[in-house]
């Protein structure tokens, strides 16, 4: 179990300073902000073609303090991988390698370099910021859309296919260590990448993160979605170290008071949602049920 | 005392590899270039080279990690073909946009469809236009010579290049080939010195999104659009032929094999009839030329070794005053012709008389053996074309019977 942080111990100095252009009310800043201070300074993030581009921010300013290498959509993990034998190669010790790209170059287009590099054991950081469609380029559906959303490329008939469990498919590449964050929970963020900062080998994040702009809900909501998500267990908190489970934060008190909210009071405040049919809600509700029974199985 | 060993094209490519102490290798095998990774791998595996080898999986994620390493200051390589060269194409265009001097020997291979593992060199010449420099070599000689060259100059002008070498005909050819002595390729290739330092005090955002008008940094000072950037590329680009050229004579005075000249002329000087070819065409054209003399033809061979960036100036001199010239070329632009023919032919445009007439000839692709008598053929044609005054209406294939 992670080592819960007091606020007043957090970092003091920022990595992110004011004023960005992501949408009002983006939940990834909110993340990466605790993520860049668990690292530290002698941090080098590889960024392919996603929102956290946008962040970063138009020649000639940006107002990430951080080394950043931009890269290509599918190249977050080859470009970690370049990144690591590079600083190796010359000598240059101490510095953390983080990748972070959302779901479209980590599901799909980024699943290729990201399983190579996972299968070398590569020693950095990926985390995936998943608002579960293609959102910097206009909401379309990835592989990371859940069942019953509407996107710009399932516009009049909601996505088919569930989601896919990535988590599982990082767990077959023999991680020393992996975990889901999310947006709303920035201790647990902050507290998980302290933790997973100085583990060897290949980590793996999955960092949920609430989008307004391609969910349609109000930007000043985002805290609260991403929360209903974990308290109605559709995203739960947990982390796994040399294979061990562990229930984290929220999704722990869950687990220990059984207060499990149904998925309706998620789905009704998202207007991606408002053509999933009852059929699509109950098959929603019944994966959500069945994960969360395992993960409580294998937690105990 | 310089060794000479029977080498084939990648055993030398891996050697000149090793030569020029490489730090960070991405490997990824393709036919025919799949001994360099393995050699290099026994390399590294038994200590004969200190290098951070990557088994990536995938030739976009070797070029992704070639990039990334570079960035940082290592001297990177990887080598690759057809199409895994096809498969990594955004990542050259990224390579040379982001300045990083990568060099990566090309084992030139037919792309597919069709599937073909055979020779011949679209693979490269659909990536003229990335703005990587390219090398095409002869034989096996110069893939392990151009591949020091190539560091040395990519580094100077930081721009990637890639040394081309025909698959099958020069990859797994055993050739004899003087290996260069390490303390003297050490001399002529120091260790890489990136242009940015890692300092976590001040950090950096490298590639970033670029406008298209210039912007005012936080000082108000004017800072590059993105054709700022892509122009001193290309003014990169217009400034490597003597960069190039002052590099192969400083390797000429250290090892005695000179590459100060972008083109290879073979009984040139007084031609009335050239063959111009890439590679080891190139080298087969010799043959053909010396027979065209046996029968009175005053024949000769330019081979373009420096095609990118295009050596028009050299070329157009080359071939000023002569009567006919067979541009033979294993690759083609669709839809119109072969990539050589275009760009000599655009070279040529401001040359007032004195001009050949040029004879295109598409030959060899997907391995088709070119035998000295298609040459015969194509010069035959090329001389008659000049004489009779009526220029081919398109370019010649010798090759596709069926």
């Amino acid at each position: 179990m992670s080592v819960q942080t007091a606020i007043l111990d957090y970092p003091e100095k920022e990595y992110i300073l004011p004023g960005n252009r992501l949408c009002a009310g983006c939940g990834v800043a909110i993340a990466y902000r605790f993520i860049l201070k668990a690292l530290g300074q002698k941090t080098i993030v590889s960024v392919p073609a996603c929102c956290v581009t946008i962040l970063h921010g138009i020649y000639p300013k940006t107002p990430v303090a951080a080394t950043t290498v931009n890269t290509t959509f599918a190249s977050a993990a080859s470009t970690a991988s370049g990144l690591v034998a590079g600083l190796k190669a010359t000598g240059h010790d101490g510095w953390k390698v983080l990748a972070i790209a959302g779901d479209g170059g980590t599901f799909d287009m980024g699943i290729q370099s990201l399983s190579g590099a996972a299968e070398r054991a590569t020693d950095f950081i990926y985390v995936c910021y998943d608002n579960e469609a293609y959102m910097n380029t206009g909401a379309q559906r990835s592989s990371a859309t859940p069942a019953g959303a509407l996107t710009t490329t399932t516009p009049i008939e909601p996505k088919e296919q569930p989601k896919k469990d990535f988590m599982q498919i990082m767990e077959a590449h023999s991680l020393p260590y992996l975990a889901t964050v999310s947006c709303s929970y920035p201790g647990d963020v902050y507290d998980k990448f302290v933790k997973a900062r100085d583990i060897v080998g290949t980590r793996f994040f999955h960092l949920s993160a609430p989008c307004p702009t391609g969910w349609w809900y109000p930007t000043r909501d985002t805290v609260k979605i991403g929360r209903l998500m974990v308290e109605s267990c559709v995203f739960p908190l947990y982390e796994i170290e040399e294979g061990r489970l562990a229930l984290t934060g929220k999704s722990l008190s869950i687990a220990k008071s059984g207060r499990k909210k149904p998925i309706d009071e998620y789905i009704s405040l998202q207007g991606r949602f408002r053509k999933i049919t009852p059929e699509q809600v109950a098959a929603f509700q019944k994966r959500v049920d069945e994960k969360w029974d395992s993960l409580l199985k294998r937690a105990e | 005392m310089e060794q000479t060993k029977i080498l084939t094209g990648t055993q030398a490519a891996a050697e000149a590899a090793r030569l020029s102490r490489v730090q960070v290798v991405a490997a990824y095998p393709i036919t025919p270039q799949s001994k360099i990774p393995e050699v290099l791998s026994s390399y590294v595996e038994r200590g004969d080279l200190k290098s951070e080898f990557v088994r990536v999986e995938s030739e976009h994620s070797a070029m992704g990690v070639c990039i990334a390493a570079s960035i940082i200051g290592a001297r990177s390589f990887t080598a690759t073909a057809a199409n895994g060269l096809a498969y990594m194409h955004e990542q050259l265009h990224w390579a040379a946009g982001a300045r990083v001097p990568i060099v990566m020997p090309v084992t030139n291979r037919g792309m597919g469809a069709p599937w073909t593992i055979l020779n011949d060199i679209q693979d490269s010449i659909s990536q003229r236009d990335t703005g990587w420099m390219q090398f095409y070599c002869m034989n096996n000689q110069e893939v392990i010579d151009l591949v020091i060259v190539a560091f040395k100059v990519a580094e100077q002008l930081l721009v990637p290049c890639m040394v081309c070498f025909d698959g099958f005909r020069l990859s797994h050819t055993l050739m004899p080939v003087a290996v260069p002595e390490q303390e003297k390729v050490d001399k002529f290739l120091p260790p890489y010195v990136p242009f940015h330092k890692l300092d976590a005090e001040n950090p950096v955002g490298i590639n970033p999104v670029v406008m298209s008008d210039p912007i005012g940094d936080p000082d108000g000072v004017l800072s590059p659009g993105y054709m700022g950037f892509r122009a001193r590329l290309q003014q990169s680009l217009e400034e490597a032929l003597p960069v190039i050229r002052e590099s192969g004579r400083e390797f000429g005075d250290l090892f005695g094999r000179f590459y100060d000249d972008p083109l290879h002329r073979y009984r040139a000087d007084d031609a009335d009839f050239l063959f111009i070819a890439m590679g080891a065409l190139a080298s087969e054209a010799s043959l053909a030329a010396d027979i065209l003399r046996e029968q009175g033809v005053k024949a000769g061979v330019l081979g373009v070794r420096v095609y990118r960036p295009f050596p028009a100036a050299a070329l157009v001199e080359a071939v000023r005053g002569r009567r006919a010239a067979a541009v033979l070329e294993k690759a083609i632009s669709y839809g119109y012709e072969g990539p050589l023919m275009t760009d000599l032919k655009a070279a040529l445009y401001g040359e007032n008389g004195g001009r050949p007439v040029l004879s295109n000839f598409i030959v060899g692709l997907g391995g088709k053996d070119v035998s000295t008598a298609d040459l015969l053929l194509s010069a035959r044609e090329s001389i008659e074309a000049a004489k009779s005054g009526k220029p081919q209406a398109k370019p010649k294939w010798i090759g596709n019977e069926v």
